[in-house]
């Protein structure tokens, strides 16, 4: 039986707790940039992911990405319900290596461990998306189609590019989910996006961001959960760990600059949104990066990707796509940028594991990242859209006009974001106690009291 | 007796409330509010995208006086929230019927 090594299954379970911490962030940064009326549903489209997708993704998901491999397409069932991953060292070795994993294929970190920090990604994953349809999809639409979306679509192309599949054979390089995760979430919201339409009055009639205070919050919590995200990656607490850290701080803070130089030019102004929404694109480009670049490709990754997103937000008005909370300017084509600058500044000296890219003799990397690039495209396009079509179809995708109008706040969870202050807490009582209904014990005693008030 | 109303800019609350106060002015209710006149909007920007912002964060203060103080009130809030930029408001006076004061019950210029 080999020896445990503390270390390494240390930092794993640290960086699966920081990639857990940034689906809340998401949900703050989403938050903040929707209108008052919608700012429960959008928080729900992040938060509730934790809940639905972990259960779909122990239950079946996880043995569907990293199961035993079928033709390079999808693993089995070996895992189900997450039978024989073990916690131990003793345990099975877990079917395939992915990226660089010596202390998981020798058994020296827990299997378990594993899949707790795949888990993160998978959950935070469809959360992504929600931003396109942010203020206009049904509560249960959009609970359907993450579990359909989480089995048929993350698991598969997790398993092509991490697991063994077949993209991990021919070379495609993506240390933390380029292609799995910005590309594929980025590309299942435009898909997203154009199934439902325009919000109503979109774009002009759209009241500004509610919150910014709440965006820049949640791209603080998302930039310190990319710790995790790019440095577990790693698997292990090393030196490429470190360097896949570095990287991706390195390209959050190039990305910032490089937003906010095209927006001065423009606006003469720098904008808080901006700096947000540039450092998230910075971390989205480097992600399938980090861990094969060195520091000063990590901030000319950076710098571009921040000043190219901040282009591609705008494309929606030329199209006509209401991506709401700009998915696809930020994610897919973020992503796209890092899987290609992946294929050029990679260097076999950061990272064995990994290859050399186009400025290091290796042009081939870069065909071979443009493949993963465009399968991962067609895929995700083609089977988001088959869900979509499914869920439209069955338990209904879009909100009834009324319903979009009044708020997805109010008609799809029955709460609102905020009172009204003082006035707000006086202008609503507890009209009865759902559980025992109006004769019940809890809700008669409440009554009670409130007779007894008003007869003073 | 009247009900002044004066929408004034916001910064300029404290120095109207002062202003009141010197002229013997007793109470006020003030009210955040939104509005437009010749000032028009401003213009904000999220990602590129510019957004015109039509309604302008105001403070509105109300305060009821006797028909002999109108003047002295209004040129006090004049005076104190004028700053000879656009923008900087407008005061409404209207006479009131009348005011109760809800501890006591009195009425008329008691009330006040």
């Amino acid at each position: 039986m080999p020896t445990m090594n503390t270390g390494d299954t240390a930092w794993i379970i640290v960086a699966s707790a920081l990639v857990m911490f940034m689906t809340p962030g998401l949900a703050l940064f989403y938050g903040g940039l929707v209108r008052q009326k919608n700012v429960l549903s959008t928080f729900m489209h992040s938060f509730f992911a934790l809940g639905l997708v972990t259960v779909v993704f122990v239950l079946v998901g996880y043995s569907l990405g990293f199961g035993g491999d079928h033709a390079g397409f999808i693993g089995g069932f070996d895992f189900f319900g997450l039978k024989n991953v073990a916690f131990d060292a003793a345990g099975p070795k877990v079917c395939c290596a992915p990226g660089a994993a010596p202390g998981l294929l020798s058994g020296a970190t827990p299997h378990l461990a594993f899949m707790l920090f795949q888990l993160m990604f998978a959950v935070i994953t469809p959360a992504l998306i929600s931003g396109a349809f942010a203020e206009r999809t049904k509560f249960s639409g959009m609970a359907v189609f993450f579990a359909l979306w989480s089995l048929l679509v993350y698991s598969p192309v997790a398993h092509w590019v991490w697991a063994g599949g077949w993209l991990f054979d021919r070379g495609v390089l993506d240390f933390a989910g380029g292609t799995v995760v910005h590309i594929n979430a980025g590309v299942a919201a435009l898909v997203f996006a154009v199934y439902l339409g325009k919000r109503q009055g979109w774009p002009r009639e759209i009241a500004p961001p509610h919150n910014v205070t709440m965006t820049l919050l949640g791209a603080g919590i998302l930039w310190f959960g990319w710790f995790g995200f790019n440095g577990g990656s790693a698997l292990a607490a090393n030196g490429i760990a470190v360097s896949a850290i570095v990287a991706t701080h390195c390209a959050a803070a190039a990305a910032m600059l490089g937003w906010a130089i095209p927006e001065w030019l423009r606006h003469k102004k720098v904008t808080a949104v901006g700096a947000a929404s540039g450092a998230v694109a910075g971390l989205v480009a480097i992600t399938p990066a980090a861990g094969f670049v060195r520091p000063w490709a990590a901030l000319v990754i950076g710098l571009v990707a921040g000043a190219v997103c901040y282009f591609a937000v705008n494309l929606k008005f030329r199209f006509g796509y209401d991506d709401s909370l700009d998915v696809v300017g930020v994610h897919l084509v973020g992503g796209i940028i890092g899987a290609l600058a992946t294929g050029v500044f990679a260097e076999i000296a950061v990272n064995a594991a990994g290859d050399n890219g186009a400025l290091f003799g290796n042009l081939g990397q870069l065909a071979d990242q443009a493949l993963g690039i465009a399968v991962t495209i067609g895929y995700s396009a083609v089977l988001s859209l088959g869900i979509l079509w499914f869920v439209d179809k069955t338990v209904g995708i879009r909100l009834s006009q009324d319903d979009e109008l009044v708020g997805a706040d109010l008609t799809q969870h029955g709460e609102a974001a905020y009172s009204s202050g003082d006035v707000g807490a006086h202008i609503g009582h507890m009209a009865a106690s759902v559980p025992w209904g109006h004769s019940g014990g809890f809700s008669a005693s409440l009554s009670d009291t409130r007779q007894g008030r008003q007869g003073e | 007796m009247k009900l002044v109303t004066a929408i004034v800019k916001p910064f300029k609350l404290e120095e109207a409330k002062e202003a009141l106060r010197a002229v013997g002015i007793q109470g006020m209710t003030v009210t955040e509010t939104r509005g437009f006149g010749r000032q028009r909007g401003h213009t904000e920007v999220y990602r590129g995208a510019e957004y015109q912002v039509d309604f302008v964060p105001k403070v509105k203060i109300e305060v009821i006086c006797e028909d002999a103080q109108v003047e002295q009130v209004v040129e006090a809030v004049m005076t104190a929230a004028r700053t000879g930029k656009i923008g900087d408001g407008k005061i409404f006076v209207t006479t009131a019927e009348q005011v109760y004061r809800i501890r006591t019950g009195e009425a008329g210029g008691d009330a006040i």
